[in-house]
Order: structure tokens, then C-alpha cells, then sequence
């Protein structure tokens, strides 16, 4: 398959005006890149001088036999979650973007956001739903049914991350589908493939990228994810973070955990490496053709009732049962006061983090996937060491630099929004890399050859073609800076609030009615930009 | 299409510009709190003092060992002149740091001693107590046993709820230490392990469960209750059990605050402490958050045992300031991972 499409010999493209075309791409892309991963390193830096500090030995503490196993189970079940995940986003990308499947923009919309939910949030409404005890069991009491199974542990876990991350895989996959050359499929088709070989033959190949990219997001999100497991009680690697920096006496202990966790990141990162140099997808012409339609005849309602019990699960029960707790709150007399304030500073944070990551990942980007070469790919995987680390030690590690060597910009918004950039850049570096992916350099070579200076043609060529994983790569960012909390408490300028912290605030001390309104909030807020670039078609 | 988007781009940077450059001005009157306590209970108060002394008092909400966290690696550069902790165990461990100032003499003398550092870096502001928290329909208060031991026994097993990794658990477990000897603890807690406890993230999950009859019991701080009936009603299947016995089960610990040693507006953070521990601000933590008072003289509402009827433990919370080796002990027991 690979053979169909790939260019013959791909260094002979930069051979127009050579000096000039290096100088620019040296100071336009290597040294951004450069500084950028640099930055991003700095908090390795801080888990170092934080680790080494430690009286305990670290050795011991690190491979206690009980650091071991619950190694074991943030294994485990981040590759169950990435597993499941795939499971639900390959077909909802798919019946969403190829067939003519009813309401499927509405979907679309829909099946992005429980991105929003935050993780504790999400496992505490899962719990008083379908808890031994919770919400389902009540329906279920007139017949009998005292106590519904156990949620918690594996499975509940299981089912709380997979409900919470799906949008991963699934926003990757749809970019690939939108990004893919339908004529490759028309070719499949006239050479007498039916129209189930031609998906496996021909376009599951080339959704592989996407979903390696958004499943390495599921399974890093999965390792650092805290709020989940601690209410779902099982014990991660990043639970045991937690509860050394909750015990609050020995930071070291916590920083060498943080950095095992890092280098089991750098082993997924390899791995996933290793898995991707196998194929590279070119369309020679995207959207040329307009994509075929599949009509799904009588799969119509099956296709339905997927979709639609997926949103049920992920999004509707949580919403609901937040207009339960808003309405039940204020009819026993609970004051909810107005987030104006909150909401616009969600939204500008969000999105002003988003374009800043999006801008700092497009340089990396490109030189990993039009200059593949060792130094490339060590700063690509780089942008990803922040995903792989808790938020709160990425926190830290901004007090330590910013209050001591940055002091100017200590606790003010450009920090923070570093911060994000931080955590959240690999989102970008994915999305956007899966697309440029299927860019033939064909045509920014013709582009150049025309005399256009690099930067012209990546926007004039390059930048509408991939615009599927700019807008995958914005939305992601966007949304997981809506409900971030570690970063926003710790860093932010003081008395900066947003729609998460006022969640996290009032659930915290019990005031239900109160969260619910900015969690309510935080899930309609988030719809407005995911439905303006689902209904544009960007994504 | 481009252009518009465009438009809304730069209507989006302008007012993130404008949102960006409006962080407050410094003035010479600011008190900047670090807050381990919700605003959601804390705020009110803080407000009145605002309104009363028009002084400009900025808060950053976190979580507590979060918040200590912050302030030690802070260390001689942190922007705080207050640390307002949950528990004594993250004032504890900012003040052996170094970092917390003596306080003045007359903001010490308004907390009896039992309730602030031996030190004299913080003071309690309010008082919270362990319980047991049971659901109504599974138990009756005859059932319950004297003191937390009782829970040993077999017959708790699959019942009881708890959450080794919360703040107040631990120094409650610390006071045992000090109460009972290393040894009795170390059987306590395996005795309750015996009993297949269920593991929640903290006091709001057990209430939570208790009183939807997932758990029979659960050891909590007292308060949490009364957001829950507040919220759900007198249907709310939960109350509160003060374990009549005394002992260990009913320590009476506190929220507290402390000045850091970095900070230039300590006259304001002198006069700040003080209106926490007027009566007016004690009165409001009795009635608003349903937390004892920390100086004697303030009623009561009628939810709440007075703390001489606890038979609370007779134990400084100073003394309470071997979190380390709580945790070592929890996690020999196998109670932590």
C-alpha cells in the first residue's frame, strides 16, 4: 500500500536556492524548535535536583516491590483504556465523517466534549449513577435489587477513563478520514475490491497515524490521570505521586516516582516510534474528489443507537445528574452565584493556549515529518515528556524556575499559559503531524519551485491541507485547558478563576448545587468552538 | 471565511489583552493569602474583612499540601503573606521549613494553648472533630461501639468506610500514635484492614456513601454532614456519631493559619488573624461551616456537641507533628500503598 503513493527520491526537493532556503529554515524552524524543547525540559531539570536532594534511598523507594506492581496497573490499564478507546472512536470517526448517517454533525459535536469533564468529576457522577448504591440502583430498588456489583477498581477505571478519553482517538482518526485522498478508494474499488476490503485494504492503513497519535494521548492521559483512579480506588503509579506529596514531607520521594514515570514514558514513546516508521500515507491530490458517501441502508439505526448510547453514557448521565444536583440544590434553598467572570476566563485562556501551542508545535512538526532525520525526532518525541508527567509536578517545577529565576512573569498569565503549552503540546504535535503526514511534499516543492519564500507556501499550500490537524490539534488543546486544575491553582495571576476551579472549589467542600452550574457551564462553553469547526467542515 | 475568522481571532487576543494587563495593581495595603481551605467556606469571610477595613486582601485557593508544597519551593521568594491550612499537617510542615514568622503575643494569647503551635507560628482559627458518620436505616446509635477500637470487630467486616490518604485520617492515626503506643496503632489498623474497609478519596465520598447505604459507617470530620443535609434534606440517609467513649476517635483538631516570614504586610496579616479569631468570625465558622470555635465563650448552634462533652483526647495538635511517621506506619500496615 505504502508503494502506491510514496515519492521516489524526497531529498532532491530542497534544492532550489539551497543556502537561503537553509539559513531561513535554520532560524525558522530549528531554533524555535530548539528553544522550545528546551523549555519543555526544564521540568526534568526540577525532578532531578528535587530527586537527588531525597535522604531516602531512592533506589529502594523506586523499586519497592509495591512500586513494581502498581507500575504494573498503570500499565495495564492504560493499554486497556487506549484499547477501549480505539473500540468506540474508530467507529463513530468513521459513520461520522463517510456515511450519511442522520443528526451526524450533532454527533460529532457531542462525542468531543466529554473531553471537558474533569477526570474526578467524571468517576464521582459515574459512582452515584451506577455506584452499589447509586442513582441506577434506586430505579432498580421496587424490584428487588438492593445493591447493584462493585464498580470499583479495574473496571471502574476502566470505564470512567475510556468514557472520559475516547475524543482522542476519535478526533485524530476523523482528521486522517478527512485528510485521506478519496481517490485512492475509487481506485480500490474499480480494481474489484467490495467495499469492507477496501476499508481494511485501504483506508484503516492510513488511519494508522491518527490513531497511534491519539492513542499514545489516551494512554499518557491514562498514566497521569489522578482524580479517577483515587475515587475509583485503584492504585496507579500516579496515585502513589499523589499520596507522597500529600503526605507532604518529602518532595524527593515524590520526585523520583515522577521520574520513573518518565522514563516509562520514554519507553511507550520508542515504542510507538518503531510502530509508526512503518508507513507514510500521500494522497497526491486531498479533496480533489469529493468523498464517497456511504449510505448505510438498513445499518441505519444499529449506527444510531451506537452513537447515541455513547453519548448517553459520556455525556448525558454526567449532565443529567448535574442538573440533578443544581435542581435538588436549589429547591432546599442553595445560593449559586454567576460565573460571568469564570466563563470569559476559561474561554480567552483556553483559546489563547490553544493557538500559542498550536504555533510553538507547527515548527517541531514540520521537521519531523519533511526533515526526518535523528535530531528531528528526538525533538518531536521530546514535546512529549510534559504529557507524561502529573500536573501538579509540572506545577512545581514552574514555582521553583518562575519564583526564583522568572520572577516577572511569575504568576501571571503567560506563565500559565506556558504551563498549558507544557502539558499539552503533544495534543498539537500529533493531531497536526498525523495530517502533515498525508501532504505530499509534491506540492509545497511546486510551491517552492515557483519562487515562494518557505513560509508563504506553508501557508498558502501546506497550512490548507493539513487544516483538519490544526483544528483537531486547537480543539484538543482547547478543551483539556477548559477543566486543567493543578496548573490553574498553582500558577495562575491571584484571584484568577475559571469555570474548573470554581467546580473543584465547591465539590471539595460539599456545595453540590454550587459545582454543578460551571461544570454545566464548562460542557456547554466548550461546545460553541468544537461546533464552529465541525460546522465549517474544518474538522 | 478567512477574514472572519481572522476578526474573531483578534477580538479574542484584544480582550485576552485586555483581561491579561487588568491583574490587580499592587498596592501598598495587599495581604496575599494562600488559601488550603474552599472558597466556597472561607470566601464570605474574607469579605466581610475586605469590607470592614478596605484593605485589598488577594487569595489563591488550593489544596493544602498543594499550597505548602507551593510555598516551600517558593521558599525566600514567595508573593504570600498568609498560609490558611485545612490541617495542622501542611502548617507543620511549612513552619519546619522555616518559613513561618512568630506571631505577636496578643494573636497567640486568644487560642488556648491545645489549639496552636507550641512554637507560636500559627493558631487554630476553627475546630473540627473526628466521628463517626452512620447510616440511618443500616444501624442505630445503640449498635455503635464506645470508641474507635470497637470497630475491630468482626461484625464491622465490609462495613466501614474510610480514606488513609486525607489529611485529617492521618492526624488522627498520629494522635493514636501518641494515645495508644506505636504497637496498639499498628493493631488498630489492621484490625480495620481485617474488616475489608472500603477505600474512599476522602470525607465528601464516604458521607456520600454512608448515606446512601453503600457503607454502614465511616470515621470523617463532623462537618461534612451538614453540607449534605443542607443539600439533599432531612431524607439524607446519614448522621453523625460522636464516639462517647473519647479517645483518639474524637480528636478535636483544627484549621490554621500562619504568617510567612517573606511577608511585608505583616500588620495586615497581624490585623487579619485577629478578625479570624474575633467573635464575630468565630461565630460565623460555627454557623456557616459548622465548625467549633477555637476560643471559649462562642454558642453553639444546636447540630453541634459542645467539645466538653467529647471527651476529646487531652493532646496538644503540636504534639502532632510526626506526619512521617504516620505514614511510614500506614504503609507497613499495608494501609497506603
Amino acid at each position: 500500500m505504502a508503494e502506491l503513493s510514496n515519492p521516489g527520491r524526497p531529498e532532491t526537493r530542497w534544492q532550489v536556492n539551497a543556502p537561503r532556503v537553509r539559513l531561513h529554515s535554520l532560524l525558522m524552524l530549528w531554533l524555535p524548535a530548539i528553544l522550545l524543547v528546551g523549555a519543555i525540559l526544564l521540568p526534568l531539570v526540577y525532578l532531578w535536583l528535587r530527586a537527588v536532594q531525597g535522604e531516602q534511598g531512592l533506589f529502594e523507594l523506586v523499586l519497592r516491590p509495591s512500586t513494581l506492581r502498581i507500575l504494573g496497573n498503570s500499565l495495564g490499564l492504560a493499554a486497556s483504556v487506549a484499547f477501549c478507546s480505539a473500540l468506540i472512536a474508530v467507529p463513530i470517526a468513521w459513520l461520522t465523517v463517510r456515511t450519511d448517517l442522520p443528526l451526524r454533525r450533532l454527533f460529532s459535536v457531542l462525542t468531543a466534549l466529554p473531553l471537558v469533564i474533569p477526570s474526578y468529576i467524571g468517576a464521582y457522577l459515574m459512582v452515584s449513577t451506577l455506584g452499589p448504591r447509586g442513582l441506577v440502583q434506586s430505579w432498580l430498588q421496587p424490584l428487588g435489587v438492593e445493591r447493584l456489583p462493585s464498580i470499583y477498581g479495574f473496571p471502574g477505571a476502566l470505564v470512567v477513563l475510556t468514557l472520559l478519553t475516547f475524543p482522542y482517538t476519535l478526533l485524530s482518526v476523523r482528521a486522517s478520514l478527512l485528510g485521506i485522498d478519496p481517490a485512492l478508494e475509487d481506485a480500490s474499488r474499480v480494481l474489484g475490491r467490495n467495499r469492507w476490503q477496501t476499508f481494511w485494504r485501504v483506508v484503516f492503513p492510513q488511519l494508522r497515524p491518527g490513531m497511534a497519535a491519539g492513542s499514545l494521548l489516551v494512554v499518557l492521559y491514562t498514566l497521569r490521570d489522578f482524580g479517577a483512579v483515587s475515587i475509583m480506588r485503584f492504585n496507579t503509579f500516579t496515585r502513589a505521586i499523589y499520596i507522597q506529596y500529600q503526605s507532604l514531607i518529602d518532595r524527593s520521594g515524590a520526585a523520583a516516582l515522577a521520574l520513573v514515570l518518565v522514563l516509562l514514558a520514554l519507553g511507550l514513546l520508542a515504542a510507538e516510534w518503531g510502530i509508526r516508521q512503518r508507513g507514510r500515507h500521500y494522497g497526491s491530490s486531498p479533496k480533489a474528489v469529493a468523498p464517497v458517501q456511504v449510505a448505510l441502508g438498513r445499518w441505519k439505526w444499529p449506527a444510531m443507537i451506537f452513537c447515541s448510547l455513547v453519548v448517553l453514557l459520556s455525556l448525558l448521565i454526567p449532565a443529567v445528574n448535574l442538573v440533578y444536583w443544581l435542581v435538588r440544590g436549589l429547591g432546599a434553598g442553595e445560593q449559586v452565584g454567576a460565573l460571568w467572570a469564570q466563563t470569559w476566563n476559561s474561554f480567552w485562556i483556553s483559546a489563547v493556549a490553544a493557538l500559542v501551542t498550536m504555533a510553538s508545535a507547527l515548527p517541531v512538526v514540520v521537521l519531523s515529518v519533511r526533515r526526518p532525520g535523528r535530531l528531528s525526532q528526538v525533538l518531536e518525541r521530546s514535546t512529549y515528556l510534559g504529557f507524561a508527567m502529573p500536573g501538579v509536578v509540572i506545577a512545581l517545577a514552574l514555582v521553583f524556575f518562575g519564583s526564583n529565576f522568572a520572577t516577572l512573569i511569575y504568576q501571571t498569565s503567560p506563565l500559565l499559559i506556558f504551563a498549558y503549552l507544557v502539558l499539552f503540546i503533544p495534543q498539537a504535535v500529533g493531531s497536526v503531524r498525523a495530517s502533515l503526514l498525508q501532504v505530499h511534499p509534491n506540492l509545497e516543492e511546486a510551491g517552492r519551485s515557483l519562487g515562494r519564500p518557505p513560509l508563504q507556501v506553508f501557508l498558502r499550500v501546506t497550512a490548507p491541507l493539513v487544516r483538519p490537524g490544526l483544528a483537531v490539534g486547537f480543539a484538543l488543546v482547547f478543551l483539556t485547558v477548559m477543566k486543567e486544575l493543578p496548573a490553574t491553582l498553582i500558577l495562575s495571576p491571584i484571584g484568577f478563576k475559571t469555570l474548573a476551579t470554581s467546580v473543584w472549589s465547591a465539590v471539595s467542600a460539599a456545595y453540590f448545587a454550587q459545582a454543578a452550574l460551571p461544570a454545566l457551564l464548562l460542557i456547554v462553553v466548550s461546545s460553541v468552538p468544537m461546533a464552529f469547526l465541525i460546522l465549517r467542515r474544518d474538522l | 471565511m478567512m477574514n472572519k475568522t481572522k476578526i474573531s481571532l483578534l477580538f479574542v487576543f484584544f480582550f485576552a489583552f485586555l483581561s491579561a494587563c487588568s491583574a490587580a495593581p499592587e498596592t501598598d495595603q495587599t495581604l496575599v493569602i494562600y488559601s488550603g481551605r474552599s472558597e466556597t467556606l472561607v470566601e464570605p469571610i474574607i469579605e466581610l474583612f475586605r469590607q470592614e477595613t478596605g484593605a485589598d486582601v488577594q487569595v489563591r485557593y488550593g489544596n493544602t499540601a498543594e499550597m505548602a508544597a507551593t510555598l516551600l519551593e517558593e521558599g525566600a521568594n514567595s508573593p504570600a503573606d498568609l498560609f490558611w491550612a485545612q490541617d495542622p499537617g501542611g502548617l507543620g510542615a511549612v513552619a519546619e521549613a522555616g518559613l513561618l514568622a512568630d506571631l505577636p503575643e496578643e494573636i497567640l494569647s486568644m487560642v488556648p494553648e491545645q489549639f496552636r503551635s507550641p512554637q507560636g507560628n500559627w493558631v487554630g482559627i476553627s475546630g473540627r472533630a473526628r466521628v463517626v458518620v452512620y447510616n440511618t436505616e443500616a444501624v442505630s446509635p445503640g449498635d455503635l461501639p464506645d470508641d474507635i477500637w470497637g470497630f475491630t470487630d468482626p461484625a464491622w467486616e465490609g462495613r466501614i468506610g474510610w480514606a488513609p490518604t486525607n489529611g485529617s485520617f492521618q492526624v488522627m492515626v498520629t494522635a493514636m500514635r501518641q494515645v495508644w503506643g506505636q504497637e496498639r496503632t499498628a493493631e488498630w489498623l489492621e484490625g480495620i484492614q481485617a474488616n475489608n474497609p472500603s477505600v474512599y478519596d476522602g470525607n465528601t465520598p464516604i458521607v456520600a456513601a454512608v448515606g446512601a447505604g453503600e457503607v454502614a459507617v465511616g470515621f470523617v470530620n463532623h462537618y461534612y454532614l451538614y453540607r449534605f443535609l443542607a443539600e439533599e434534606g432531612e431524607t439524607f440517609g446519614a448522621r453523625n456519631y460522636f464516639l462517647p467513649g473519647g479517645g483518639p476517635g474524637s480528636l478535636v483538631m483544627v484549621a490554621g493559619s500562619g504568617i510567612l516570614k517573606t511577608s511585608n504586610s505583616r500588620e495586615l496579616a497581624n490585623q487579619f488573624l485577629a478578625y479570624l479569631l474575633s467573635e464575630q468570625a468565630q461565630v460565623y465558622f460555627t454557623t456557616e461551616t459548622f465548625e467549633y470555635p477555637v476560643r471559649p465563650g462562642v454558642s453553639l448552634p444546636s447540630e453541634l456537641v459542645p467539645i466538653g462533652q467529647l471527651n476529646p483526647v487531652d493532646i496538644a495538635l503540636g504534639d502532632l507533628s510526626d506526619l512521617a511517621g504516620t505514614i511510614e506506619l500506614l504503609q507497613a500496615t499495608g494501609v497506603l500503598p
